[in-house]
């Protein structure tokens, strides 16, 4: 570092102190009001439909009957069911801790060439929908796959299979939350123990492993919850012979109607998803309090030294091998043709002559972009005024606020799909065949990350700038336009495309709505692969591609848009 | 420069979204102003559902009615959904609740009669609900193991026949099924193994699969592209459990589909007897467009769209087979048939028995 | 590398305990360094003093082992310090911000080094409570970083850097963000403090009062290399070029042309030293070698009055005054030439606007050479 690039001082330890914050400058909303809207939204389209089906499936004759809590739980195939969705959730998160961590310290302490593209390109796993990731899996570890091919290697309907792909969903929870704030701690707090005579290694466990702590039990958690309640990758592939609580609650409720033990199941995964999010909130809080941190952009330098180098090749390699490889597959069979290779499958998608949609695939395409802009649209509203909220309160309501909007990520797509079913079935409130519910389905998955991103920069907007617009004559709302507005508009953006890239790639809670004709471009992927004939497998996979790409080249646009101060994504 | 087009892209983006959203505002009015004016009749289907636009458009000149299609994910989480809201539909007619379910969805009531016309021309053994008349037939489909000719050819064995030939130690490693418990194909060949073998047979049957190497994979798409050899030519098994019309769809979808044989063929005495169904809704917002447009499921313009369409057979007698058919679908002289309400009854004692034996 | 890093157990006492030889260090294609020699001997005090990107702060990271050198050397106590990691060199630095372990207390802030050691729980504590009586912070170990004062941190930091005992103590602008009067009392603090215990320290600072009030010897650095290097005293009288002098603060820099001892400049005739070299030159005068009269009285000055001379003759105006506590510092603007600073006691000092002559005393000239 020279001296050219001073290092601003210290800041407060927490921001401006709480007495500053809550009470003077200019404020419209207080944190209650705010809160309307969400608590409304959430109430309305989460836990009443949930609320409804778990009755449904506990008072079928509006009596109670809560023998059936016993009977569950005491099933032996529950309780192995129940021991698989742990187990499998705390190897994949310790497996994606060990592989990505590396990938996070890379991508926060170097620069180099194309580091935009690899943050992205490792962010594209996390919103493809499953259906994608296990045919390109399947392609690269099963019958025929690449491992095959070279090594007679087979991992399909293995636990390695899962293991693995959770890695490859979860790679970018890890780089991004643990990364996000390794960039942003001071490199020369390290330096300074390393002055003080510890080792390399001794210097981060001592100074940068504890400041890391909180945002790696964060991502751990984040890990967990996704594997916990992993669904597609383990059907697929997993095979027959695994089922995590989520496969469990989707075969109680889609395939044999059983309410009643779908309803406990429901519940069960309730409480531990609960669990966990309490946890992280408490995390959550840790992490913003107690660190001083620093522009992520004066933290990179290029690598030095063959230790360092090779470090960068190797987590290089093992992105490619563990997020591009599969994504290459994909691209590779939506290539293949009859007559080699080429660009057949994606002329057949412009058509109709194959005769296998009314509508031609491509108008999927503008499908998913326009429910996904509605979908964003929710997310944006609900997550930014619930992160508002969040900013101007304090205690335990408002922990317990976040946490509960956090929920729908934790909860099977089944449940709330069916529950909108028999929750929003009479006027004013029929939405059950309305185009809404889609976008109102993945807006429940959207707000989650809307809030993630926007609450740490809310956070970090100084009431004193605010205050200042004041006193120099601004009103309220012009003082948020100038001061609020474009210190959050970055993660603003950022936010936006964040939901709207999930909601593109957003398949479950799709799958269980009966909606018009509209296919997204997930469905209509299954589609094509529900159906015999390489045409329409090539096709399905130049659908995912573009699909991948269109996700890709989002999240690369966002990568340009990332505050220097980012929260968790 | 670089704020200016900052400042672009974050109004851009407000606006973009406004836009999109109006637009789908727009088209949302539209359809509400149809539903206001009841011409138009809401058709609750499942993802294989599909029409031809000249032939639904056909209905629409004869009738009036616009048809408006709700989709659900399969058969079964379809009929799962008419059950739970039976009494308060979401549209006016179901269509795709198979001969595996029908009992289930005609105990939650959630149909109402409706005699459609044409019905005189179903065979008899399509009609489950004669008498009653809660649910038309309108096509069927035979879920049988489909073999590689290559292979076959190659390794110069017969293709097996039917059941008894897939424990054949000839036919060791050669087949893969999909899992009864989530997959519709690998429960009606489970099914379809119950009558073949009865109650009480059909364990001991799936106990010398399970030597012979049977492979159970979670859905039909896994296990025919990538398991089965005969399709993308992916996978290493030679037999697969897929559809009597399989073959017809490779040979449509294939690189040649002027082709003298297509590329895979069906072991004809596999096979279980599909049916699928329609019915009007009780509590139908339009019952009177939902009775034409069953009537219209079993007029011959779109019974002789079905085949091309959805890859399955139409019920009637009288309507025409396309030549792809023809030429290359197989012919089910006896398809194995098991009584609807056993099936309700047992299915999922059945199932957790046969994950047991076989998955675990 | 068997050295051990208590500074009294090298091999052989070394007559320079940091050399630096043709020091180069780069930042892409940019030389921040650029070929530094530079020596410090065991127990002395080093500052090297230069403004903001002239590349001290590098220097002191090179020396850390926190930057590595492109070209040259640098050696500790003799030994070549190439491929010796940080952490085994020995030497301590206290950061321009500290850096202090948000989540320690102050003494596990002081303890970090000899934990890191393996030093044992007693003598840990032991030393931890004699250095921060040291720097003045006796009991307050269990205090927590962050709720300490500006100063306090300092001398957390300062106590920190020394726990380990370094041979060598390096000190990043060391008092550069505190108060003015709090500075001045820690440099007097620091300055007594090293020789006490007899620590070689070498200091960066872009203040030059600092530097001087705390050095032994001062090396003023330019774009990467060393301008000039020794006592405050000798580069406080004698700046080795124009960049010196106005660094140190002089602003009456005036291009001149040396003949036959004298220099003529846009501000007149000044006598010089006879060895003078001749040929062009810039001319430094020391405000308080320039003398304000008012007009028609002759300007008198403490020093001995210029010969006759245009010089006795120079008519400015008084553009404005500054307190200075005990002196007025007046800018003049003179009838030719740059403008002049010029130092005045208070009774003296005429006011702004007011026409005065000024004479330049020759003894509180330097000569410089020819500026670019």
């Amino acid at each position: 570092m020279s001296d050219a690039a001073p290092v601003p001082g210290p800041p407060p330890p927490s921001g401006p102190p709480a007495k500053l914050r809550a009470g003077a400058g200019p404020r419209r909303f207080t944190a209650p009001a705010l809160m309307v809207g969400p608590v409304v939204f959430f109430a309305l389209f989460f836990g009443y439909p949930v609320a409804a089906i778990v009755d449904r499936g506990l008072r079928p004759d509006g009596q109670w009957e809560l023998g059936q809590v016993g009977e569950v739980l005491t099933d032996e195939g529950i309780r192995q069911v129940l021991w698989f969705t742990t187990w499998q959730a705390a190897a994949s998160t310790v497996l994606t801790l060990l592989l990505a961590l590396p990938g996070a310290y890379v991508l926060a302490r170097f620069s180099f060439p194309g580091k935009r593209v690899l943050r992205a390109v490792v962010t594209v796993p996390f919103v493809l929908p499953t259906v994608v990731v296990g045919a390109a899996f399947l392609g690269l570890i099963g019958r025929g796959g690449l491992l095959d091919d070279l090594w007679g290697l087979r991992l399909d309907t293995t636990v390695w299979a899962i293991l693995l792909a959770h890695v490859f969903f979860n790679y970018a929870v890890v780089v991004r939350t643990v990364g996000g704030l390794w960039s942003q701690l001071d490199p020369r707090q390290e330096e300074a123990a390393r002055l003080l005579g510890a080792g390399a290694f001794g210097a981060w466990r001592r100074v940068t492993l504890p400041a890391l702590l909180p945002a790696l039990a964060a991502a751990a958690l984040m890990v967990f919850l996704f594997t916990f309640t992993s669904f597609g990758v383990v059907q697929i592939l997993g095979g027959p012979g695994y089922a995590t609580l989520e496969v469990e609650i989707y075969r109680q409720t889609a395939k044999l109607l059983n309410l009643p033990t779908a309803a406990v199941l429901t519940l069960l995964q309730f409480a531990a998803v609960a669990a966990m999010l309490g946890v992280h909130a408490w995390t959550v809080r840790r992490r913003e309090s107690a660190l001083r941190l620093v522009d992520a952009a004066a933290t990179d330098r290029p690598p030095r030294g063959a230790g360092e180098r090779c470090l960068l090749a190797g987590v290089l390699a093992s992105v490619s091998v563990l997020v591009l490889l599969p994504l290459g597959v994909l691209v590779e069979r939506s290539l293949r043709g009859p007559d080699g290779y080429g660009f057949d499958h994606y002329r057949a998608l412009a058509t109709t002559e194959t005769g296998t949609f009314v509508v031609p695939p491509l108008e999927a395409v503008g499908n998913s972009l326009r429910i996904a802009a509605v979908a964003t649209l929710i997310a944006l509203v609900v997550g930014g005024s619930a992160a508002a909220a969040l900013t101007r309160g304090a205690g335990r309501l408002v922990r317990g606020f976040d946490a509960m909007l956090m929920l729908p990520l934790g909860t099977s797509a089944v449940t709330v799909g069916f529950g909108f079913l028999i929750a929003l079935d009479s006027p004013p409130l029929d939405l059950r065949s309305s185009w809404l519910l889609v976008p109102l389905a993945q807006a429940l998955v959207g707000v989650p990350f809307v809030i993630r991103v926007m609450l740490p920069v809310l956070r970090a907007v100084d009431d004193r700038l605010r205050q200042a617009a004041a006193t120099l004559g601004a009103s309220p709302l012009r003082a948020w336009w100038e001061v609020d507005l474009p210190l959050v508009r970055r993660a603003l953006v950022l936010a936006a495309g964040f939901a709207f890239a999930v909601s593109l790639g957003e398949f479950g809670a799709t799958v269980f709505i009966a909606r018009p004709d509209e296919p997204t471009l997930p469905v209509a992927i299954a589609r094509l692969l529900g159906r015999a004939g390489e045409a329409n497998y090539g096709q399905a996979m130049a659908l995912s591609t573009v699909l991948m790409l269109v996700c890709a080249t989002t999240l690369l646009a966002l990568e340009r848009v990332r505050p220097a101060r980012s929260g968790e994504f | 420069m670089k704020r200016t087009s900052w400042r672009t892209a974050t109004l851009a983006l407000p606006v973009l979204l406004g836009t999109t959203f109006l637009a789908a505002c727009g088209s949302e009015s539209e359809d509400d102003a149809t539903t206001a004016g009841g011409s138009t009749v809401t058709l609750v289907t499942h993802n294989s559902f599909e029409v031809s636009e000249d032939v639904l458009a056909g209905f629409t000149e004869r009738t009036g009615y616009e048809v408006r299609v709700l989709r659900a994910d399969d058969g079964g989480v379809m009929v799962n959904q008419a059950v739970l809201s039976a009494g308060n539909p979401q549209g006016d007619v179901l269509f795709g609740v198979d001969n595996t379910l029908l009992t289930r969805a005609l105990e939650a009531d959630v149909f109402a009669p409706h005699r459609a016309e044409g019905l005189d021309a179903v065979p008899e053994e399509f009609q489950l609900d004669a008498g009653e008349w809660r649910v038309t037939p309108v096509d069927h489909g035979d879920i049988c193991v489909n073999y590689d000719r290559a292979w076959f050819t190659e390794a110069g064995i017969e293709p097996p026949q039917d059941l008894e030939d897939l424990a054949d130690p000839a036919y060791r490693d050669l087949l893969v099924v999909q899992n009864a418990a989530s997959s519709t194909p690998g429960l009606g060949f489970l099914l379809g193994s119950v009558a073949e073998f009865g109650q009480g047979g059909w364990q001991e049957y799936w106990q010398q699969l399970a030597d012979n190497g049977v492979r159970v994979v979670d859905g039909w798409e896994q296990a025919y592209y990538e398991d089965f050899s005969g399709s993308s030519g992916e996978g290493d098994r030679p037999l697969v459990v897929s559809y009597a019309t399989s073959p017809p769809a490779e040979v449509l979808y294939g690189p040649d589909p002027d082709i003298e044989e297509a590329p895979t063929g069906v072991s004809t005495g596999t096979c279980f007897r599909q049916i699928e169904f329609a019915g009007l809704l009780e509590g139908a917002e339009n019952p009177e467009g939902g009775a034409a447009l069953l009537d219209f499921m079993l007029s011959l313009d779109f019974q002789e769209d079905v085949p091309l369409q959805m890859f399955v057979h139409p019920v009637r007698e009288d309507a025409a087979l396309p030549e792809l058919f023809t030429r290359h679908g197989a012919t089910v002289e006896s398809p194995l048939t098991l009584d609807a309400d056993a099936v309700t009854e047992h299915r999922s004692d059945w199932v957790d028995e046969w994950t047991n034996l076989v998955v675990r | 590398m068997k050295e051990s890093i208590v500074p009294q157990s090298g091999p052989k006492p070394p007559d320079s305990m940091v050399r630096l030889e043709s020091l180069t260090v780069r930042y892409g294609d940019r030389s921040v360094v650029d070929g530094v020699d530079l020596s410090v001997g065991a127990g002395e005090t080093v500052c090297v003093l230069g403004p903001s990107g002239s590349g001290k702060s590098t220097l002191l990271r090179a020396v850390a082992g926190l930057a590595p050198p492109a070209e040259g050397r640098v050696l500790l106590g003799g030994h070549d310090q190439a491929g010796v990691p940080v952490h085994r060199r020995g030497v301590g630095l206290m950061f321009q911000d500290h850096q202090l372990f948000p989540q320690h207390d102050v003494a596990a802030n002081v303890g970090f080094g000899l934990r890191v050691r393996g030093a044992g729980r007693t003598e840990r504590a032991a030393r931890v409570a004699e250095l921060l009586g040291l720097v003045g912070l006796a009991g307050a170990g269990s205090r927590t970083v962050t709720a300490l004062s500006g100063g306090e941190q300092q001398r957390v930091a300062l106590a920190r850097a020394l726990a380990p005992g370094p041979r060598l103590l390096m000190l990043d602008e060391p008092l550069g963000q505190l108060d003015r009067g709090l500075r001045e009392r820690l440099v007097v603090e620091l300055r007594s403090l090293f020789r006490r215990l007899g620590t070689t320290v070498l200091a960066v600072t872009h203040d030059q009062g600092e530097a001087f009030a705390l050095a032994d010897r001062v090396v003023v650095m330019r774009e990467g290399r060393v301008e000039q290097a020794g006592s405050p005293v000798e580069v406080w009288s004698r700046p080795a070029s124009e960049f010196v002098a106005r660094f140190l603060g002089f602003s009456n820099v005036v291009a001149a042309t040396v003949a036959a001892g004298t220099a003529h400049c846009a501000w007149g005739a000044i006598e010089v030293s006879e060895g003078a070299v001749e040929g062009p030159a810039a001319l430094l005068v020391r405000p308080g070698g320039v003398h304000v009269a008012a007009t028609g009285a002759p300007a008198v000055g403490r020093g001995r009055p210029g010969a006759d001379g245009p010089a006795t003759g120079l008519g400015c105006v008084v553009r404005s005054r500054t307190f200075r506590g005990d002196h007025v510092v007046l800018h003049l603007q003179p009838e030719r030439g740059p403008a002049l600073e010029a130092t005045c006691s208070l009774r003296t000092a005429p006011e702004e606007g007011a026409a005065v002559r000024v004479a330049i005393d020759p003894a509180e000239t330097v000569l410089l050479p020819p500026s670019m």
